[in-house]
């Protein structure tokens, strides 16, 4: 038995080949927009992934650090040390800022971490290139993607860092990349004011009668100092010890230390449903009218390739063909189309995904539910088609 | 085009799509390897380094100020200027003392007066006894004789003790007269002394390094008029983190980067550990003096100058070395049994091993001493481009970065 899809594929060949890529296309940027919606999911989950963090600890009633701002005192973590159950603590600051590159800036976030031991809680768990950090001041490990290269110098207020490492998907929840620095200078960028204003600061104390007395040398100079310096640190990373329910340690922390602490099933339901809810719902929206523009050209273009062999179907109904051929001719070859359209959408997808400015993630969970999508409707639309086909009188091959 | 060529050609563009369709969802995405870099894990000496940072100090610092509340009369130097021990630097206002000294001196003058008259009433009172001695001499004569009555050699006797006591009280006159002058004699040196203390002189040679107050304002005790520094005993006051100030030891010798000339470093050795720490920051303090043979010259440095401070410590034993950067944690949530580890993955044909280590002394450069868990010669992986699992599967490539985003 021959094959009259296959006939009239290989009759047509061209147009069907072409119009199967122009599909594919189309649903290459469906999968992408799905992929854009998993990347900024998986850009909230990689945050907490990269801090190494079962708990994280933040000012009392904040939703801190990253969906709200949270100032802590930096020496919290030794109590948090001595509570049972805590493995480690580990102090970090998180800072959005634009960081200065040649004649250009960008935006990433500085992140100041504890450094020293391997494996703290807070520092980048992997590098791509360099080493971690080894100073306490001034060096600086960047993500890839924040355009740096190893032994390069980045600014951040009035001191150069040089990078000495390269991370890969160390970014916040936003998308930017992160800069690490050591603790201490994560809390110096974050506090640290331009001379000018510390210059004017001093000037407004030295103006303030109270401040300056005639008769109590060293007052205002110990003000000053005092206005100078910074202990505050934006969260506690905290790493439960064996054996211990993350839960039962935050109920504690909440209770006895008077912060707030998250789990990671808390703080992912903060990033996911909170931080980022509205632009996922603005994406989740724009996805699904591409998928529903999707299957409505497929449909159309499965219906027109039929109507423009509506005369050849009619000679084959006026020779004798069964409908059940027909039909299958025409559902095989929307299925062929479907299938040529995939594959050059999936490659589509695959090859321009790397070349967005932020993290894109196809799944293959996502890959599977778009085949089947992909199959589905054109199925469906076939039957609109297979419906006129089936309409058309045997007469008309004769007549017209 | 004959249709067994057609045929086969799409049979072939069919094909091919499937193929790269194949190789799109295998090598990209969460399903594809992951890229590592290895490297082999080889054996050397750790040469362990502090880094800490710190800012140019004085060890001898001055504040020259008053001792009693007063104004200024005069300031004889200004800021920079380089001063001698014993120099004049500033005067405070003496008000009255110069008319006090004046006045003591008029009072001892009058005091001298005053020892003269006593001295001039003792020869006085001395030439009196003289006279009465020889009269009663004479009378007890002419008594023994019988010449005169005993009463009257009684009075002239009387007359002689008389004299005597005479010479007593004008010795004790004369005595007080002295007293008295050196009394106000000390009285005058009490306020020269004073007033010699309202000029503020250089204890040392140094330089000015701040000019606190002009003539005509006052200033309350123990508030510096001028401050003075030794530039000959500057030094870094350096802060090193406690976590990784061990090896910390006076007499280590320094390298010292200033802000201002990175290029030139200068050399130096720990002077000072402080044994009290920062608790605060964490921080211990150290203060490392410059070599004296090094090549700044005390006007190239400036005090609250930032440094970088080097101290290398003597190398640690020839043992295994890896890279900092292959060092993972394994915690409970990602497969480690007993809590969290430190380790490395190794690398054993096509699969991934995590390997506990204990690690010695780290150096600044990122090389790790391991004192046990791996040997040398076993291949680790170094950089990855996510977080690995002992059933990963994984690629070897050569380098993961200089891959521009």
């Amino acid at each position: 038995m021959i094959s009259l899809a296959g006939r009239d594929i290989l009759h047509g060949w061209a147009k069907f080949v072409f119009t199967g890529i122009g599909l594919g296309l189309l649903i290459g940027v469906t999968l992408s927009m799905a992929g854009v919606y998993r990347g900024m999911v998986d850009d909230a989950k990689a945050l907490l992934d990269n801090s190494g963090a079962d708990l994280w600890v933040v000012q009392k009633d904040t939703l801190g650090p990253y969906a709200e701002s949270s100032s802590l005192r930096d020496d919290i973590y030794r109590d948090l040390l001595g509570m049972p159950g805590v493995a480690r603590a580990a102090n970090v600051t998180y800072l959005s800022m634009q960081v200065r590159q040649g004649n250009t800036d960008i935006r990433a976030m500085v992140v100041g971490v504890t450094t020293g031991q391997p494996g703290e809680p807070g520092e980048p768990g992997y590098l791509v290139a360099g080493r971690q950090m080894t100073h306490d001041h001034y060096e600086a490990v960047a993500d890839v993607k924040t355009g740096f290269a190893l032994g390069e110098v980045i600014r951040i207020r009035r001191h150069d860092y040089t990078v000495v490492g390269l991370t890969r998907r160390m970014v916040s929840s936003g998308g930017d990349p992160m800069v690490f620095v050591s603790l201490k200078d994560g809390q110096e960028a974050q506090f640290l004011k331009d001379n000018e204003a510390i210059l004017n600061d001093r000037a407004r104390t030295a103006a303030n009668p109270a401040l300056n007395r005639p008769g109590v040398p060293g007052l205002l100079d110990a003000i000053q100092a005092s206005q100078a310096s910074n202990h505050n640190v934006n969260a506690v990373l905290v790493r439960v010890a064996a054996g211990h329910d993350p839960e039962m340690v935050a109920r504690e922390i909440r209770r006895w230390q008077h912060l707030q602490a998250y789990t990671r099933t808390q703080m992912e339901e903060i990033l996911v449903s909170k931080l980022i809810l509205t632009s996922a719902k603005q994406i989740g929206m724009f996805l699904v009218i591409l998928a529903i523009v999707s299957a409505a050209i497929v449909a159309f273009i499965i219906y027109t390739m039929t109507l423009g062999k509506i005369r050849e179907i009619a000679v084959l109904k006026l020779i004798g063909t069964r409908d059940r051929t027909i039909a299958g001719m025409i559902l095989q070859q929307a299925l062929g189309l479907g299938l040529i359209g995939f594959s050059v959408g999936k490659i589509a997808a695959t090859l321009w995904v790397p070349i967005f400015p932020k993290y894109v993630l196809l799944t293959p969970e996502d890959t599977l539910r778009g085949f089947v999508a992909v199959m589905l409707i054109c199925a469906l639309a076939s039957t609109l088609a297979i419906h006129a086909a089936l309409k058309v009188d045997p007469a008309d091959a004769i007549g017209g | 085009m004959n249709p067994l060529t057609k045929k086969i050609l799409l049979a072939g563009l069919g094909v091919s799509l499937l193929a790269a369709l194949g190789f799109a969802i295998a090598r990209s995405g969460p399903l594809a390897p992951i890229k590592v870099t290895v490297a082999k894990v080889e054996r050397g000496e750790v040469v362990p380094a502090l880094f800490g940072i710190g800012t140019i100090e004085a060890q001898r610092a001055y504040l020259i100020g008053p001792t009693v509340a007063g104004r200024v009369l005069r300031v004889l130097v200004d800021v920079g200027a380089p001063v001698k021990a014993g120099q004049l630097l500033a005067e405070m206002d003496p008000v009255d003392l110069d008319q006090r000294v004046a006045s003591l001196d008029a009072s001892l003058a009058k005091a001298r007066s005053a020892v003269a008259v006593a001295e001039a009433q003792k020869q006085d009172a001395a030439s009196k006894r003289e006279l009465a001695a020889i009269n009663a001499r004479r009378y007890v004569d002419l008594g023994t004789q019988k010449f005169v009555s005993q009463s009257v050699v009684d009075s002239r006797l009387q007359e002689e003790k008389s004299a005597q006591a005479g010479i007593d009280a004008a010795e004790a006159a004369l005595a007080g007269a002295r007293q008295d002058l050196g009394r106000l004699e000390q009285d005058r040196n009490g306020v020269r002394e004073q007033r010699a203390n309202v000029r503020l002189l250089a204890p040392a040679d140094g330089v000015v390094t701040a000019r606190e107050a002009e003539p005509g304002s006052t200033v309350v005790a123990g508030q510096a008029v001028l401050r003075l520094v030794d530039p000959a005993s500057l030094w870094a006051r350096v802060r090193f983190d406690q976590g990784r100030s061990n090896g910390l030891d006076v007499g280590l010798p320094a390298q010292i980067v200033r802000r201002s000339n990175p290029q030139a470093p200068l050399s130096g050795k720990v002077a000072r550990i402080e044994l009290v720490s920062d608790a605060v920051t964490e921080e211990r303090i150290a203060q490392v003096a410059f070599d004296v043979t090094s090549n700044a010259p005390p006007k190239a440095l400036s005090i609250g100058e930032l440094v970088e401070v080097t101290l290398n410590l003597p190398a640690a034993a020839n043992s295994p070395i890896l890279p900092n950067a292959s060092l993972r944690r394994l915690g409970s949530q990602n497969g480690g049994q007993n809590g969290e580890q430190t380790g490395v993955w190794v690398v054993e044909g096509e699969q991934l091993r995590f390997a506990a280590i204990k690690s010695g002394v780290s150096g600044l450069d990122g090389r790790v001493q391991v004192l046990d868990g791996v040997q040398a010669g076993a291949t680790v992986v170094v950089y990855s481009e996510r977080n690995l699992t002992a059933d990963s599967r994984f690629k070897v490539v050569p380098s993961l970065a200089g891959k521009r985003p």
